[in-house]
């Protein structure tokens, strides 16, 4: 009797309990990101912007590589329709792309049943191996795209049987080799975000376990490490970057590097992530020094975590937080930086495209004759509207996940 | 004055430290590229290549290579010859385009610094007004916008559209006007939020507060007692302000074709000159670093509680 008592006493307090919910930092955080509404509108532009991004080679674009000089030059924005593989010079079946696209298949078949039959082996390969030879060189998606992978292959296939050869028309013009502008920006943003994305992930990697190693162990490894940050930090990076690149884009370099399998682009994530990292190395590593006395690491210590596990494990999630903050402003950093190097003709190279390639060629097309303006607006309001919305978003973070204003509205 | 001369001995001890290390990379980057640089793009006669890498000291074994050029560069300022430009020295390519390079990031920081305080203040003073708003989206904008991107478009506009100023060249105040504007032009949004928050802190200080009770005309509230402490910020940004100049620099020179130092970098680094190139690395790490050191400086003459350390 009395310990049933006792037993739905602290039943009801147990379901009371269960009533309160706790707000862990992030729901915080959230919640008040929530009622930031141009950061909010930022996360939403950028989530538009990165879907339509991903989905490019889906969309129904005109080619970004087919040049059409003797039509198409510098044609201002318009509605004019536009059929995809109808210029004369592509000699496409019918004129159109999936037309050729049927008669490729067809003759590629007719290559196939031939290998079918044959028994030699020896045979059967040559006829494989000038199958795949032809459908490098003339397949009409080589033709019309440049180095799909297998994704983005796919999607142009599903592109093709949806839309057919519809195109969008030229609404941002044409440049100085006739290929549509809209089509660009479009293959250029995948280019400017993956940039940004992964050297800031370079960073991040680099930059939080740098600093968390050296807030951890403290005493001498600290000083040491952080005297080696301290002197990075006074040399003038961008200067030392073109440098580099320089040295890349050196033919026998360039080709020995493509032996390895490494190419520019890669290494351009990689110096320019490993740039960035200094910053992050300094805030990781202040949030590491007052976390590491606190008892959740005592308690790890006890029960016999190593060092590694502590500082990746215990350590490092309880600085995401800031470390996040610190990453929306890395990207807009790092994508401003791959801008600048490519409108300098240091960074990407055609026939890859990013913005500031795109900037730059806008740049070389004005003429005091004739004012394409079109060229410079669009790509350049595409980049300073994308940092636009990082930049607010990182500051729209900032605030949110800020512990001083926890329960604040 | 003792910590004046320690503070600068120790500046100088991480300058030529960092040099060194700088040097030292972008020394062994010079001489790891494969082959000579002369030999990729026309066939020279073995005699003219043999007096070529004389001339640049490359016969001689890397150490020796690494050493006779660091020799050169400390005791002689010698930073040896062109590898592209032909019969240049690579001081004398500096001593061309600095001159130029120094009167635009002057002209870009002045203008940067009377827009920015400006602005700042305005803002601050009329709090919530419809100026402060336009005036802080504005410098949002000047933040966020490429200053390539800010350049094409004021060439379209002001070169093509409404023609007030001329594309390009150097020598008259015209030609440098809209290069300086579009150089200073994201700095003097920076310094705009900087100046605007720091009056706004100022502005709710007691010994502000006092001033005003005390009857003194607002203006001279602002300019004697808020502006001196709001500005403390500004200083102190006046470092990676330079920096962010001499960086902007390379694009603007390259799209308004001034012959400058850094359409002179660019130029190395396109067309592979690496001696050119390095003693351009080396000489905008001095200039970052003795203007870091003028920063601190002035920030400490400025700010009696800073103490240089």
């Amino acid at each position: 009797m009395n310990s049933d008592a006792k037993r739905e006493a602290l039943e009801r307090i147990l379901a009371e309990s269960r009533e309160i919910r706790g707000v862990s930092l992030w729901q915080d955080a959230w919640s008040r990101l929530r009622r930031n509404r141009t950061a909010m509108i930022s996360l939403w532009c950028l989530m538009l912007l990165a879907t339509l991004a991903i989905m490019t080679p889906l969309l129904p674009l005109q080619s970004p590589i087919d040049k059409d000089l003797s039509q198409r030059k510098f044609l201002p924005p318009n509605v004019g329709t536009v059929v995809m593989g109808s210029r004369p010079g592509l000699k496409f079946a019918g004129g159109t792309l999936s037309g050729q696209m049927a008669e490729f298949e067809e003759s590629i078949r007719a290559m196939e049943s031939k290998a079918q039959s044959t028994s030699d082996p020896k045979e059967r390969a040559k006829i494989k191996q000038s199958i795949e030879d032809r459908i490098e060189v003339e397949h009409p998606f080589n033709q019309m795209w440049n180095d799909l992978g297998p994704v983005a292959w796919w999607m142009c296939e599903m592109r093709v049987a949806v839309f057919g050869d519809y195109a969008i028309p030229s609404l941002f013009g044409t440049d100085k080799l006739g290929r549509d502008l809209l089509a660009r920006v479009f293959w250029g943003a995948r280019v400017s975000l993956i940039v940004g994305i992964v050297a800031t992930l370079v960073s991040l990697i680099i930059g939080v376990s740098y600093g968390a190693i050296a807030g951890y162990f403290g005493g001498n490894i600290d000083a040491a490490m952080m005297r080696v940050v301290d002197m990075l930090y006074s040399i003038p990076f961008i200067f030392v970057v073109i440098f580099l690149v320089t040295f890349l884009g050196e033919d026998s370099v360039k080709k020995k590097l493509d032996s390895i399998g490494i190419d520019q682009i890669t290494i351009f994530y990689i110096v320019i992530g490993a740039i960035y990292w200094l910053t992050m190395s300094r805030v990781v590593r202040g949030q590491v020094l007052s976390l590491k006395h606190e008892q959740f690491v005592d308690a790890a210590r006890t029960v016999g975590a190593s060092q590694t596990r502590i500082i990746f494990r215990h350590l490092v999630p309880n600085v995401l937080g800031i470390v996040i903050v610190y990453l929306t402003l890395t990207i807009p950093a790092v994508m401003l930086f791959e801008a600048f190097l490519s409108f300098l003709g240091l960074g990407v190279s055609p026939p890859d495209v990013s913005w500031g390639l795109l900037v730059n060629d806008g740049v070389q097309a004005i003429t005091p004759l004739k004012t394409r303006w079109w060229l410079v607006v669009f790509p350049g309001a595409a980049l300073a509207g994308t940092l636009f919305a990082l930049n607010f978003l990182g500051d729209g973070l900032r605030d949110a996940l800020d512990p001083r204003m926890k329960n604040r509205t | 004055m003792r910590d004046l001369f320690s503070y600068l001995i120790k500046r100088a001890a991480w300058m030529v430290l960092t040099l060194w290390a700088v040097y030292t990379v972008s020394f062994i980057l010079m001489r790891s590229v494969p082959g000579n640089p002369f030999g990729g793009e026309r066939n020279v006669p073995p005699a003219i290549e043999r007096q070529l890498m004389a001339r640049y000291n490359l016969d001689a074994p890397p150490l020796q290579q690494y050493w006779d050029y660091l020799v050169g560069i400390v005791t002689r300022f010698d930073l040896g010859w062109c590898m592209g430009l032909e019969d240049y020295s690579v001081n004398q390519v500096l001593a061309e385009g600095f001159p130029v390079s120094a009167t635009l990031a002057i002209f870009a920081l002045v203008f940067a610094i009377i827009l920015g305080v400006s602005a700042g203040v305005v803002s601050a003073v009329f709090r919530r007004s419809k100026a402060d708003v336009a005036l802080m989206f504005a410098a949002v904008l000047g933040i966020a916008v490429p200053n390539f991107v800010l350049a094409s478009l004021a060439i379209l506009l002001f070169v093509f559209m409404i023609q007030i100023f001329p594309a390009g060249g150097w020598g008259t105040l015209q030609q440098i006007a809209l290069p300086a504007f579009c150089l200073g032009l994201p700095v003097a949004a920076y310094i705009a939020r900087l100046t605007r928050t720091g009056m706004l802190e100022m502005l709710t200080k007691d010994h502000v507060r006092t001033a005003i009770a005390k009857g003194l005309p607002y203006r001279t509230v602002i300019m004697r007692h808020v502006l001196p402490g709001a500005l403390l910020p500004v200083v102190s940004y006046l470092g990676p302000a330079v920096a962010r100049v001499l960086t902007g620099s390379l694009v603007l020179e390259k799209i308004f074709a001034i012959p400058g130092m850094g359409s002179h970098f660019i130029n190395a680094a396109t067309q592979r000159d690496y001696t050119l190139a390095m003693g351009m690395v080396l000489t905008y790490t001095v200039l970052l670093f003795v203007m870091n050191t003028l920063v601190d400086l002035a920030y400490a003459i400025i700010d009696p509680r800073v103490k240089l350390q």
